[in-house]
């Protein structure tokens, strides 16, 4: 669609801009504040200069916490984009089943973070837990409070049981907009399954599957509650990514300075990824012609 | 056409006996693998405690609502639900009144910075709560908001906001513009424009819209817990408290936890077309 050049149309957007700069503006400058100042308490501060964040980059603590963020984040983008791509292609394509498929799958989506952390903490324990249970019914030794490995496998299988149906999702709608005469022409060709795929359902759903990506990169990278509530951040600092990490340090110890600091080179991070996406999202709009 | 029917009809034929098999195990596997630990928790959630420590069973063999009883008497349980629905109602009204002509602007309207802004919009979408919460804490503190529900209400705008204006701003991009021009040439003013034709237009896309705004502040656990104490404590911190103070009481967390899913799950059907979407921020 056309847009017509309109200045007036700052006024629309006044009040987002008034809201979000409350919300978002203010406390962040605050944390700018607090990222080159020190304290002997007192409310006195004086200037530190960078001197937080050198300590922060050379801070083998949060350099491990990124370590873990990231290897987290790329196990589960490795498995939940197969996964629920997987899925998206098993789903039934239209009728009674497809509507059941959309609301079971969507389930764990609508679950509050912590109550996900919750689920798996219960379900995870020896004596109480339908899968510790088992497992120590099979012989298999399993236990996320004591032994880092069952930490992070726990974490990992809540996090691809919280988030896959996310990305089937979208990858349900991408297949769902390819229009049936393409089959019908990969048939007349003798195209096998795979060639099916590989050169008909995937490009179309190359779109949304970028976003999915994004979007599971951005949310598993600031992810808290869920591993927060099922290990707190332990066995030792075995599972503790990088926003446990600074809550523990903001909140916990009240260092404002160095969590200062922390916080504006985790935003960073995050700012990047996202022009990143913003630059993805708007060159497909344009692709779409929208 | 019927060519085209009998071509779909040969094709679904041939191909679906080896193919339906595979696909259905597929989707039986994962539903099972989504559904078993919410099953263990409803399953938990009607058991007695002593009936959880002491034996291991699939199913409640003494069927009980013991545990729904207890959240339902105990004020302190209650009034989590209380204030968590009290601050994300708060929270969906705020965000959709602002971002409903902000949307607007954005999907008629270039103007000076508004690729900029849109994109700043997002990156309060994406930021951690973890950065946020400390500076929150001093805002509202300082302010004397502190353990109020607006105060949770106006912290979660920080996502829901960006949120709101995405998704609307996909559902208005959808409706022609020669429609608002009609209005404006009939002599309609803006604002009984947008209220009397143009919001009856995208009326599904602010259902949409609201149920998201309502899930996301719903599921949020970490600013709402920092930025209250007693007054306004959401049901998702009195369930973290209870664990830690007591660790024991396994069948009210559970039955705790079983009622929080509950309003997602009463009203999913009806978004189930767009779920995606709405994760998405409306670019699907």
């Amino acid at each position: 669609m056309e847009k017509t050049r309109n200045e007036k149309a700052w006024f629309l957007v006044l009040p987002v801009l008034v809201l979000v700069a409350f919300s978002a503006v203010i406390p962040l400058m605050t944390v700018v504040n607090y990222s080159v100042q020190d304290t002997f308490g007192n409310n006195v501060f004086f200037w530190a200069g960078l001197e937080w964040f050198k300590e922060t980059l050379a801070s083998e603590r949060i350099l491990n916490a990124l370590g873990r963020q990231a290897f987290f984040t790329a196990v589960i983008l490795a498995i939940e984009v197969p996964l629920g791509i997987l899925v998206a292609l098993s789903m039934p394509k239209r009728g009674v089943w497809a509507s059941v498929c959309l609301v079971l799958m969507a389930l764990p989506l609508l679950i509050p973070w912590n109550v996900v952390g919750t689920i798996w903490q219960i379900f995870g324990r020896v004596d109480i837990g339908l899968l510790g249970h088992t497992l120590a019914a099979m012989g298999i030794e399993y236990n996320y409070t004591q032994n880092a490995l069952d930490a992070w496998v726990t974490i990992i299988v809540m996090d691809v049981w919280h988030w896959t149906s996310l990305v089937a999702l979208l990858a349900y709608a991408g297949l769902q907009s390819i229009p049936e005469a393409y089959y019908q022409a990969a048939k007349i060709d003798q195209a096998s399954r795979w060639k099916v795929f590989r050169y008909i359902e995937l490009p179309k759903m190359s779109g949304v599957l970028t976003i999915a990506i994004l979007l599971r990169f951005m949310d598993s990278f600031k992810i808290y509650t869920e591993p927060f509530v099922v290990t707190g951040g332990g066995p030792g600092n075995s599972t503790t990514l990088l926003s446990i990490d600074l809550v523990k340090m903001a909140l916990g110890q009240f260092d404002l300075g160095p969590a200062a600091a922390f916080s504006i080179i985790y935003f960073l991070i995050i700012l990047l990824v996202s022009w990143v996406f913003f630059t993805v999202m708007t060159n497909l709009d344009k692709k779409e012609g929208k | 056409m019927p060519t085209d029917t009998a071509l779909a009809q040969t094709r679904s034929r041939s191909m679906s006996l080896p193919r339906i098999n595979g696909r259905a195990v597929v989707m039986v596997l994962y539903l099972a693998f989504l559904l078993v630990p919410i099953y263990w928790l409803i399953n938990m959630s009607l058991k007695s405690n002593a009936e959880i420590l002491g034996s291991f069973s699939l199913w409640p063999r003494n069927l009980t609502f013991e545990n729904y009883v207890t959240i339902f008497t105990d004020p302190a349980w209650y009034w989590g639900y209380i204030n968590s629905i009290i601050y994300v109602t708060m929270n969906t009204v705020i965000s959709i009144t602002v971002a409903l002509p902000a949307a607007y602007a954005f999907s008629r309207y270039t103007f000076m910075g508004d690729k900029h802004l849109f994109f700043w919009l997002l990156t309060n979408r994406m930021a951690p709560p973890a950065v946020f919460a400390l500076p929150f804490f001093q805002l509202y503190s300082s302010v004397g908001l502190f353990d109020t529900h607006i105060a949770v209400a106006l912290a979660h705008t920080l996502f829901n906001v960006p949120l709101a204006v995405w998704i609307l701003e996909g559902f208005m991009r959808g409706v022609p513009k020669e429609i608002d021009e009609t209005a404006y040439i009939d002599g309609y003013g803006f604002g009984r424009f947008f209220v009397k034709i143009f919001m009856p237009l995208i009326a599904s896309g602010i259902g949409v819209t609201a149920f998201f705004c309502f899930m996301f502040s719903w599921v949020e656990l970490l600013l709402s817990r920092t930025l209250t104490s007693v007054n306004a404590k959401p049901i998702a911190a009195t369930m973290t408290r209870t664990v830690s103070a007591s660790g024991l009481d396994w069948g009210v967390l559970a039955a705790a936890g079983v009622l929080t899913i509950v309003p997602g799950a009463l009203v999913i059907y009806f978004v189930r077309n767009y779920i995606a979407k709405g994760f998405a921020l409306g670019r699907v």
